[in-house]
C-alpha cells in the first residue's frame, strides 16, 4: 500500500477495462513522474468529457451537443438507419464513407451471460423513432459475433411487422469479431453489399 | 499420416522433452507411472484437443506452471505441418501452424488425425453419456473440421440460453422479455443443433457396419455389436440409412424446443438438444450397458476405437491421409489370441504408437522403434531410441529402477 493519493490513483486506473494491478502501478508511477503540465493536460481532457459530452438525444452516439453533428447534418438521408451497438462503430462505418444515413446506437447486445436483455438496451428508444421519423430502410450493423447477430434476429423479429425495409451487413466481415476492428474496404464493402431480410430468407 | 517429432513443454511430468518417432511401429517402454501415458495423451490431444484421461486441461499442465505446449511435426505423404498448441486451462487454446502467429485451437482440427485405444474405453460402453457424446465428436471434427466451429458455436449459444432460462427461474421473475428473447435463442441455438445432429449422423451412419465387422473379428462370437443415436430430438433417434438434412432438422429442433417449453422453464436449463444427446450400444437385442460382460464391453469398446479408424481412413482415401493409431498399454489386458488379432488389425496405419509397461506385452509381430521413458525426481524423459529388442531387454531393469516414487499416470 502507497499514501493516500498514489495508492487511490492505483485503485482508479485499476477499475479501468484492460489494466490489471501491475499496470495501473505502472501507469500511476509514470504520472508521477510526468511533467506537471502533460498531467493537467490529461486530467483537463478526461474532466471536458465528462463534463462536455453527452449523449446525442436522437441517436444516442456520444456528442457535444444536445443533437450530434450526424444528425443535425441536412445532407443526411433521414430515410436511412443504422443501428449498431457503440459509439465506436459510428467512428468505424463513418470512416468508410459509404454510408450516408443516420445511427441508432444501442448502447450493447443481448446478453443473458451478463444480465443483458432488450430491456437494457435502447430498444424502446428505437421504436418510438421508426415511429415519428419518416425511416424507409433500417440496417442492422451489429457486431458479427453471437450476441451481435441474436440482437439482430431479435431486432428482425420486432420490426418485421412493422413494414420497414430491414437489411442486414454483408458477410465477409470476420466473424466472432468486432465491427470497429474491421478495416476500412471490408467494412465499406459489408455496408454496399447489405442482404434485405425476407427477400431471401 | 506420421508423427516425426513430438516436443513437450511442461506438460504433466516432462519439463521439456524431445521426442524423435518414426513411421510404422513406436513402441514406448517404461514402467508404470514414469510417463508414458503422458506422450500418448498429448499425441491425441494434437488431434482432438482434449485428454483421453480428464475432463478439463487443468491436470495437462505441470504442477506450478499455467502453461503447456504440446508441438508435433506432421507429415503427409511429401508434405510437412508443424502444430504447437498452447494449453491455457481456463483460457481459451491457441494453436501455431508452421510457426505462424497464433489463432483459435479449433482451426487446427484435421491436420493430425489419430486414434487413441486406452484403457480407459471401458466406459464407453459402461461410462456416461457424456464419454459417448466426446467419442461421436472427436470423429466429426476430424472428418468435417469446420464442424468444430458448429460445436463452439453451439456451447456458446447454450450458454446464453441457459442464462436466461435460470435468469427467469424464480416465480413471477419470467417477463416477456424473456419470452421474445427465448425466441431468438431457440433460432440459434436450433441451427447450430441442426449442424452438430447432422455431423454426428453421418458419422453414425459410416461407423455402423465397421464397428459389427470389427466386433465379430475380435470376438468370434455369435450376438452382433450394433448402435442406435438417442436423441431429445425424436425424430434424430434411431439409425439412419438416409440421415435428414439440417433444415429438416432445424424444424424438428425448434418443435423439440416449444414441447420442452415447461419443463426447460422449470428446471432453468435447455432438456434439448446434442448436448443431451447419446448413443446406445448393443449386443444382440440387448444394451451393452448394464449387460455385455467385461470381456464383452471391452471388445466393444475396442471395435468402436477401430471403426473409428477405419471410417476416418476410408473418408479420406490418400494412403497419405491415415489416421495415426495410438493403443495405450492396452495389449496388457488382452490374451495372446487377441494381441495377434489386434496386431493383425492395425498393420494398416501407417504410424503406430504403443505404450507397454514390459517388452514381454507386446505381441512379436510388432517390431519396430523402441523408445525407453523413464523418470528421474518427477520428471519424465525419454531415452535413446533402440532398433534391437534384445538390447532394450537388458537396460528394461536399470529403467525400473528410476520409477519408484513417481505417479501422475
Ligand atoms: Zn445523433
Amino acid at each position: 500500500m502507497y499514501d493516500g493519493a498514489v495508492q487511490s490513483l492505483i485503485d482508479e486506473l485499476g477499475r479501468l477495462p484492460g489494466i490489471g494491478p501491475k499496470s495501473a502501478q505502472r501507469i500511476a508511477f509514470h504520472i508521477l513522474e510526468a511533467s506537471e503540465s502533460d498531467m493537467i493536460a490529461l486530467a483537463d481532457a478526461i474532466t471536458d468529457v465528462k463534463t462536455k459530452i453527452r449523449l446525442c438525444e436522437i441517436c444516442f452516439n456520444v456528442s457535444e451537443h444536445k443533437v450530434c453533428a450526424i444528425c443535425r447534418d441536412e445532407h443526411r438521408d433521414t430515410g436511412l438507419m443504422c443501428v449498431v451497438e457503440e459509439s465506436q462503430d459510428v467512428i468505424a462505418i463513418e470512416r468508410t464513407r459509404t454510408y450516408n444515413g443516420r445511427y441508432h446506437v444501442l448502447g450493447g447486445a443481448i446478453n443473458p451471460i451478463g444480465g443483458i436483455g432488450p430491456d437494457q438496451l435502447r430498444v424502446r428508444e428505437l421504436l418510438t423513432r421508426l415511429q415519428d421519423e419518416s425511416i424507409s430502410e433500417v440496417i442492422l450493423a451489429t457486431n458479427p459475433n453471437l450476441e451481435g447477430e441474436a440482437t439482430a434476429t431479435y431486432l428482425t423479429r420486432m420490426l418485421s411487422p412493422v413494414g420497414i425495409t430491414l437489411s442486414r451487413l454483408a458477410s465477409g466481415l470476420p466473424v466472432g469479431g468486432d465491427l470497429e476492428y474491421a478495416d476500412e474496404v471490408t467494412l465499406g464493402r459489408a455496408f454496399e453489399g447489405r442482404r434485405k431480410l425476407g427477400e431471401t430468407l | 499420416m506420421y508423427l516425426s517429432h513430438l516436443s513437450l513443454t511442461n506438460y504433466r511430468s516432462y519439463e521439456q522433452a524431445e521426442i524423435e518417432l518414426k513411421p510404422g511401429p513406436n513402441i514406448l517402454i517404461g514402467a508404470n507411472g514414469v510417463g508414458k501415458t503422458n506422450v500418448a495423451e498429448a499425441m491425441n490431444y494434437l488431434a482432438v484437443q482434449h485428454s483421453h484421461r480428464v475432463s478439463n486441461d487443468h491436470p495437462l499442465v505441470r504442477i506450478g506452471q499455467t502453461q503447456a505446449l504440446a508441438r508435433g511435426r506432421v507429415h503427409r505423404g511429401e508434405q510437412a505441418v508443424s502444430i504447437e498448441y498452447e494449453i491455457n486451462p481456463g483460457k481459451s487454446n491457441r494453436v501455431a501452424i508452421n510457426r505462424g502467429a497464433p489463432q483459435a485451437a479449433r482451426q487446427a482440427y484435421g491436420i493430425f488425425k489419430a486414434v487413441l485405444f486406452a484403457p480407459e474405453d471401458i466406459e464407453l460402453i459402461s461410462g456416461q453419456p457424456d464419454i459417448r457424446r466426446r467419442f461421436m465428436d472427436d470423429l466429426i471434427v476430424q472428418m468435417r473440421p469446420a464442424l468444430g466451429d458448429a460445436r463452439r458455436d453451439y456451447d456458446r449459444v447454450l450458454r446464453q440460453r441457459n442464462a436466461l432460462l435460470k435468469s427467469g427461474r424464480k416465480p413471477g421473475s419470467w417477463t416477456d422479455e424473456h419470452e421474445s428473447t427465448l425466441a431468438v435463442w431457440n433460432e440459434h441455438l436450433a441451427r447450430a443443433a441442426a449442424r452438430l445432429i447432422n455431423g454426428r449422423l453421418h458419422a453414425l451412419r459410416l461407423l455402423a457396419a465397421p464397428t459389427s465387422e470389427v466386433y465379430a473379428e475380435l470376438s468370434n462370437g455369435n450376438k452382433p455389436a450394433g448402435f442406435a443415436y438417442q436423441s431429445t430430438v425424436p425424430m434424430a433417434t434411431g439409425q439412419h440409412a438416409e440421415v435428414p438434412d439440417e433444415a429438416v432438422l432445424y424444424t424438428a429442433i425448434v418443435e423439440a424446443l416449444e414441447e420442452a417449453y415447461q419443463s426447460e422453464r422449470d428446471r432453468g436449463v435447455t432438456l434439448v438438444g446434442p448436448h443431451r444427446d447419446d448413443l446406445v450400444v448393443t449386443l444382440g437385442p440387448a444394451p451393452a450397458k448394464g449387460f455385455a460382460s467385461h470381456g464383452e464391453t471391452w471388445s466393444l469398446a475396442l471395435a468402436l476405437r477401430l471403426a473409428s479408424y477405419r471410417v476416418l481412413a476410408k473418408d479420406d482415401p490418400n494412403p497419405d491421409a491415415r489416421p495415426v493409431l495410438i493403443l495405450d498399454d492396452v495389449f496388457a489386458e488382452l490374451d495372446a489370441a487377441r494381441r495377434a488379432r489386434l496386431a493383425e488389425m492395425t498393420r494398416d496405419a501407417e504410424q503406430l504408437i504403443i505404450t507397454a509397461a514390459v517388452s514381454a506385452d507386446i505381441p512379436p509381430e510388432l517390431t519396430g522403434t523402441h523408445i525407453p521413458i523413464r523418470m528421474r525426481e518427477g520428471i519424465s524423459s525419454s531415452g535413446e531410441h533402440l532398433e534391437s529388442l534384445d538390447s532394450l531387454k537388458l537396460t528394461e531393469a536399470n529403467y525400473f529402477e528410476d520409477a519408484e516414487g513417481s505417479s501422475d499416470e
